[in-house]
């Protein structure tokens, strides 16, 4: 028997309170989401380049069909070296991107449209990328990555990879 | 039926003999309501879930993470015939629960995290393939009875 959850009291006190913190935009990033990754991005960056290898070797194991993308590298394998320099790239534009986490739509334009049009890249593998950055920073980082940290972090992946669709159509 | 290789049966049997279920359930649990807060229409009987500190020490939430372990154990047990081992849990997500079944893969998202965090190294890229793998499975099973 499915009880009616929407008329209990915990339920609309917990509802009033999620109304409260509502921000304009999808899901958009609030001042304390951007202190957050900040901060969080702050204390990881010194190991930047192995976050970014370790992510694009996972995503390319766990997720194998993102391979089709790579067909012209002659060693898809972790650590590999054109793994590890696709990682570097991708890993210094994230950072690049924390510097300018308040205007993510403007400073990803020319990113935005090389991937669009060049790359050509299916939007939904920014989601996949981004999940394989995070279970590295996991790996890495299992104190520093509370829930609060993940949620802030999958945000503004999640803002990222809506800034980098923004010239697709 | 699910083909799975030599090196993935031993790795999915190996990480859950290596994670505690008492950890790992709870930590999976409230993270996936911390990250994902639409998931807590599923748990308004749970008491306080007004934040993170409630949400994590919340010892409903405990307790529930713990029975999903419990049942991810039993798709462990029998990898080879996962679909059939979740019919009576797929139904009771479907008819009595009624979750949104894309929430499966939100809860298997937080587990991979906790695990990814407890094994740290020993969580290599093989090693998170066949645990997506698994998870991937678990899901589809899940998702079976909906109709």
């Amino acid at each position: 028997m499915f009880r009616c959850i929407y008329k209990t009291p915990l339920f609309a006190a917990n509802a009033a309170l999620n109304l409260k913190k509502k921000s304009r935009g999808k899901m958009s990033l609030s001042a304390k989401d951007k202190e957050t990754v900040k901060a969080f991005w702050a204390k990881v960056s010194g190991r930047a380049g192995d976050i970014g290898s370790d992510a694009v070797a996972r995503m390319l194991t766990v997720y194998p069909q993102t391979k089709t993308y790579f067909s012209h590298w002659k060693d898809l394998s972790p650590g590999s070296a054109p793994v590890r320099k696709h990682g570097g790239i991708v890993i210094a534009s994230i950072t690049d991107a924390v510097n300018k986490i308040d205007d993510l739509a403007e400073s990803l334009l020319t990113l935005s449209e090389l991937h669009a049009f060049t790359l050509r890249v299916d939007p939904a593998n920014f989601k996949i990328l981004a999940q394989n950055i995070l279970v590295v920073l996991a790996t890495m980082f299992p104190v520093d990555f509370t829930p609060e940290v993940h949620m802030a972090l999958d945000k503004f992946l999640g803002a990222l990879a809506r800034a980098l669709s923004e010239k697709y159509r | 039926m699910v083909a799975w290789t030599d090196f993935e049966r031993v790795t999915i049997k190996d990480i859950f003999s290596k994670i505690d279920y008492e950890v790992v359930g709870p930590a999976a649990i409230s993270r996936c309501l911390i990250v994902y807060p639409w998931t807590q229409r599923y748990f308004a009987g749970f008491g306080n879930l007004y934040n993170a500190a409630a949400i994590t020490s919340n010892p409903k939430v405990a307790a529930h993470g713990k029975v999903v372990m419990q049942g991810l154990e039993k798709a462990v047990k029998n990898m080879d015939n996962i679909k059939a081992t979740f019919t009576e849990l797929s139904t009771l997500h479907s008819e009595k629960l009624q979750v949104d079944p894309d929430n499966f893969m939100l809860l298997g998202d937080c587990l991979a995290i906790v695990v990814a965090a407890q094994l740290g190294k020993d969580f290599s890229p093989e090693v998170h393939a066949a645990f997506q793998k698994f998870l991937a499975v678990v899901v589809s099973s899940l998702r079976r009875q909906y109709y």
